[in-house]
């Protein structure tokens, strides 16, 4: 009975903790935008502005929730539900502290790149049900990019399962207690964030969304708390990618004794948010073409011989 | 590649800067003297309107937002009857401040003037005269040239001679 | 266990019977994906969890969404709707359903036929590490061959998507014919 509580304690407790953490990147993206473009962000609700993120809820929350007319209404319907869906399942597979995860699967790491490939169908039905010339382009170009650059994202985590020797996110970081994998994967690292990037569209990889030349590409026509999910759904992918960065390669909990393992792990996971947030205050974002090919003829390589590399170092240390 | 992770770390080196904006209806921006802002009409230092209203502002105006009508005093000189600007057309050139021979309509350093109704920006001439000198203190456009309507005798300006009396051989 | 598989299961047919009943392209892409998804549980809860995650990445995942982007591509309009109407028609679906009974009754008597041998209820997990050493054990020749056909199939697609080499102008054209 204790055991039930304690794993329905630790369901709410992620699915509530991880929510939040994604609304109040809606403050934090714009403070940090912000800070690192010379300016003051939002202050005006509440001190410094904190109370921002009641405000968007707020307005999200009572605008007209819009269905246009030429839409193909289910699949418009469904198609923001996904993002939020995929992507809250991939947190079960997070090891936050020892013991505290929804789901220690066996194949954790699988589960997760399963998740992450259902998440393309977001963008891809709701360019497609929009009906619309600017979210059907939008929803090609997210197609192709997230089903490319999950090929490498795949590829560049089989470095650590191999040193690993396990698909169970709690052995990968138990394996790191000698070593943080980001020294012997750096390459796995890179392209790890690189393709994470590229996977959640977020700012240098945005090509599905590109406003300056698809308007908002494939949520163009989405209002109200529908386009509010692509909104978190966006958030949440930015922090289970730094999540996911933490626990592969940057020891998860693991850290001096002197803070518990839970303050490590959130301390690392949100030095990858503003990591990201920064990438986006600084990179400009490349030409189409450009990312395809800076994606399968750089990466891909790249990713295949670190497998390579690395299975034969384990082989020959085997 | 490297380039990028040195522009990644220039951008965050901007997290110690100073701000380049401010907290703006508790803070005012400096607006610098010539900041081209509200239209007003001024007045001469006799307190008399400067505008003559020769209509070279309504002429130059890019977006055809001023218009005037012209008419006469006792003495013959010439002033707006009506004098009207739709500032939700005006897009402050300046072209106006230009054109106006006798510095009376300039464009003064504020910006502040929000409406809720459209037609609130139709400004009038009782609007748009202010009763100093604005940006040109002492100047008259009378003293310096133009005809004599009661201010002053001909030729009685202060670069002008007498006028010649053309039915003398003197000079 | 045995409820959670015959939901699945319940889920797999509805979804299955619904992609070919549907008329737009797209919903009925939308039911397969619900149909891979379901099979994909059913390959977890009989222990295959290595299997269940590959079916979800590729199929559900990346196949599908291919599907998905050429029938975007494609644009098909009312026609094709009218057209998969006409497909329904008795004369059209009368073989291949004939085909597919004679497939369940085989099923059916082999599922039968087993009963007695197979021991029911030992459920033995397989992991990744077992699919891993029987793929580049017993099997490596043919995992080979496949690894070939795909190398082959990608330098042909190289190929045909290569840009022509280099545009002339037209007297130069005439010029080098």
């Amino acid at each position: 009975m204790n055991e039930t509580l304690a794993q329905i304690l630790i369901i709410v407790g992620v699915l509530l903790g991880t929510v939040t953490i994604a609304a109040g990147l809606i403050y934090v993206e714009r403070k940090m935008l912000a800070v690192w473009q010379q300016r003051l962000g939002p202050n005006r609700v509440g001190p410094f502005g904190i109370f921002q993120v009641l405000a968007d809820m707020v307005k999200i929350f009572f605008k007209e929730d819009w269905i246009p007319p030429f839409v193909d209404k289910k699949v418009f319907v469904i198609a923001p539900t996904i993002i939020m869906l995929s992507v809250l399942m991939s947190f079960a597979i997070v090891p936050f502290a020892p013991g505290v995860v929804v789901a220690d699967l066996n194949i954790g790491l699988l589960f997760f790149l399963a998740m992450s490939s259902l998440g393309a169908y977001t963008i891809v039905l709701s360019g497609w049900a929009s009906n619309n010339k600017y979210s059907l382009l939008g929803g090609v170009r997210g197609a192709a990019q997230m089903i490319s650059y999950e090929v490498f994202m795949g590829l560049s985590l089989m470095g650590v399962v191999l040193l690993a020797g396990s698909f169970n996110m709690t052995e990968i970081v138990n394996a790191q207690k000698g070593m943080w994998f980001v020294i012997p994967q750096f390459v796995g690292f890179v392209i790890f964030l690189i393709a994470g990037i590229a996977e959640t569209h977020r700012l240098p990889f945005d090509l599905p969304e590109a406003e300056s030349e698809l308007i908002a590409g494939f949520h163009s026509e989405y209002s109200g708390m529908k386009f509010g999910m692509f909104f978190v759904g966006e958030y949440l992918g930015i922090t289970l990618v730094s999540s996911m960065i933490t626990v592969l390669f940057f020891g998860g909990w693991l850290g001096p004794a002197f803070l518990p393992p839970i303050v490590w792990f959130l301390i690392k996971m949100f030095s990858f948010i503003l990591f990201f947030i920064l990438l986006r205050a600084t990179l400009p974002r490349p030409r189409y073409d450009q990312l395809m090919s800076y994606g399968w003829k750089l990466l891909l390589p790249l990713a295949l011989l670190n497998v390579l590399v690395t299975g034969a170092v384990v082989l020959y240390n085997h | 590649m490297l380039s990028s992770v040195r522009s990644l770390w220039m951008v965050f080196l901007k997290m110690f800067k100073k701000r380049v904006t401010i907290k703006y209806p508790e803070e005012k921006p400096y607006l610098a003297p010539r900041w081209r802002g509200r239209i007003v009409l001024t007045r001469d230092p006799d307190n008399n309107e400067r505008c003559v209203a020769c209509n070279l502002c309504a002429a130059v105006c890019p977006t055809d937002c001023i218009s005037l009508q012209a008419t006469e005093d006792e003495n013959g000189r010439r002033y707006p009857e009506i004098f009207r600007i739709n500032f939700s057309r005006c897009i402050f050139c300046g072209l106006c401040e230009d054109a106006c021979p006798t510095y009376a309509i300039q464009l003064i350093p504020d910006f502040e003037m929000s409406e809720y109704n459209r037609q609130s920006l139709v400004y009038e001439k009782e609007h748009l005269l202010i009763d100093g000198m604005g940006k040109y203190h002492g100047y008259s456009y009378y003293d310096q040239a133009g005809v004599a309507v009661g201010v002053k005798p001909k030729g009685g300006g202060e670069n002008e001679s007498e006028p010649v009396d053309v039915r003398t051989l003197i000079p | 266990m045995t409820i959670i598989f015959y939901i699945a299961s319940l889920v797999a047919l509805f979804s299955t019977v619904m992609v070919v009943t549907r008329k737009n392209a797209v919903h009925a892409l939308l039911y397969l994906i619900v149909s891979l998804l379901a099979v994909s549980v059913i390959f977890f809860i009989s222990g295959a969890p290595f299997v269940a995650a590959l079916e979800v990445i590729v199929y559900a995942g990346a196949i599908m969404v291919l599907f998905i982007f050429a029938i975007m591509m494609l644009n098909l309009g009312k026609d094709s709707t009218e057209r998969e109407s006409q497909l329904m028609s008795f004369g059209a679906w009368i073989i291949p359903a004939v085909l597919c009974l004679i497939l369940l009754c085989e099923l059916i008597y082999v599922f039968y036929s087993y009963k007695g041998t197979s021991g029911s209820g030992s459920l033995q997990v397989i992991d990744a590490a077992q699919v891993s050493g029987s793929l580049f054990g017993g099997y490596v020749l043919a995992v080979e061959l496949t690894g070939m056909l795909l190398m082959s199939g990608i330098v042909g697609a190289y190929h045909i998507g290569k840009e022509k080499k280099r545009e002339y102008h037209r007297y130069l054209q005439q010029a080098n014919d």
